[in-house]
């Protein structure tokens, strides 16, 4: 979950966002060193009363400061490439989870085996027990089993909304009639919120999404346990 | 319905549909309604499916129980209210698939 006054990402909890983090780790480094070069360069212009107004041709400044940023494209296109492929890799999902976008509360159905359903309210504040954390806890979490490859389908019953676990990377929009395939892969358990990234109404605000991650054994007695 | 122990296809125990290369890509709207599709028109359709598995199986005087694999499928992928709604219109003869 995010932390109040929070500047960068939450943590990761999947391979694809700890990817991720590191990429926006190296992009970001780039665009500091490259504004602070710049910045440092103005100042040193407007710092200095020498002129020199009849530069003809620099050939050789001009050669070093067209190759050297193709060279800094470069060397942020590859890493981004990588994991935008990553992100596509076939995998083979255990478990199916389709996640249906309402006005305004999201339900859940697990049809692999017996038809497990359920809808997924916010808990009002007024109704909040001390230390959960307002306007992310449900009533009914998403229970899921930890280091598996889960397929989750997002679609919507009326309006559009937008499934979005931000530690684990994900969302998708949820769009009436069609049905967005996205895998969740965790690699460890515990608590993951999100929220509804897409506006839908006076309730957007108030339809959050909370995951919980758990080992197999714990997930499946949860499962014999709701039907 | 069908139990879940009634529901073992031949490869062993199911967990959930598998990647199906036709649809490589994130809209997986059409394999849900592909796979519904082949599960309860059969006849004449290129793809396999339940009905042409339950009538091969009958010919050959074997069990039918390896066909509810397809069964299964589109149960995993498609929203139970997308299956409810293509029921009710089947039912009341105003479904669009190809008959």
């Amino acid at each position: 979950m995010a932390c109040p006054y929070q500047m960068g990402f939450q943590d990761a909890t999947s391979p694809i966002m700890e990817e991720l983090l590191n990429f926006h780790d190296h992009t970001l480094m780039i665009v500091f060193l490259i504004s602070s070069m710049v910045l440092y360069l103005i100042s040193l212009m407007l710092a200095t009363k020498l002129t020199h107004t009849n530069t003809m041709d620099a050939q050789e400044v001009e050669t070093v400061w067209t190759i050297l940023p193709a060279v800094i494209l470069i060397l942020i296109a590859l890493p981004s490439l990588r994991i935008l492929y990553m992100m596509d890799e076939i995998n083979d999902p255990s478990l199916t989870v389709k996640a249906l976008g309402h006005q305004w509360y999201w339900s859940y159905e697990y049809t692999d085996y017996e038809e497990l359903d359920f809808d997924s309210y916010m808990i009002p504040t007024t109704d909040l027990n001390p230390g959960e954390l307002r306007l992310l806890e449900v009533d009914n979490r998403v229970v899921l089993p930890m280091e598996v490859p889960i397929r989750m389908l997002i679609s919507s019953e009326d309006v559009l909304h937008s499934w979005a676990i931000p530690s684990m990377g994900l969302k998708a929009d949820a769009i009436p009639g069609r049905l967005n395939q996205m895998t969740i892969t965790s690699s460890r358990p515990g608590l993951f919120y999100g929220q509804c990234s897409e506006i839908c109404g006076s309730n957007h605000s108030f339809m959050p999404i909370v995951i919980e991650m758990v080992p197999l054994e714990v997930f499946e007695d949860w499962t014999l346990s709701v039907t | 319905m069908l139990g879940v122990e009634a529901q073992k296809p031949p490869k062993g125990k199911w967990t959930t549909a598998p990647f199906d290369p036709r649809f490589p890509n994130q809209n997986q709207t059409r394999n849900c309604y592909q796979n519904f599709l082949g599960e309860t028109w059969g006849a004449g359709r290129k793809s396999p499916d339940y009905h042409r598995c339950v009538k091969a199986m009958n010919r050959r005087g074997k069990s039918a129980q390896p066909c509810e694999y397809y069964f299964r499928e589109y149960r995993s992928l498609c929203p139970i209210s997308w299956v409810q709604r293509w029921n009710q219109q089947i039912q009341d003869g105003t479904f669009a698939g190809k008959i």
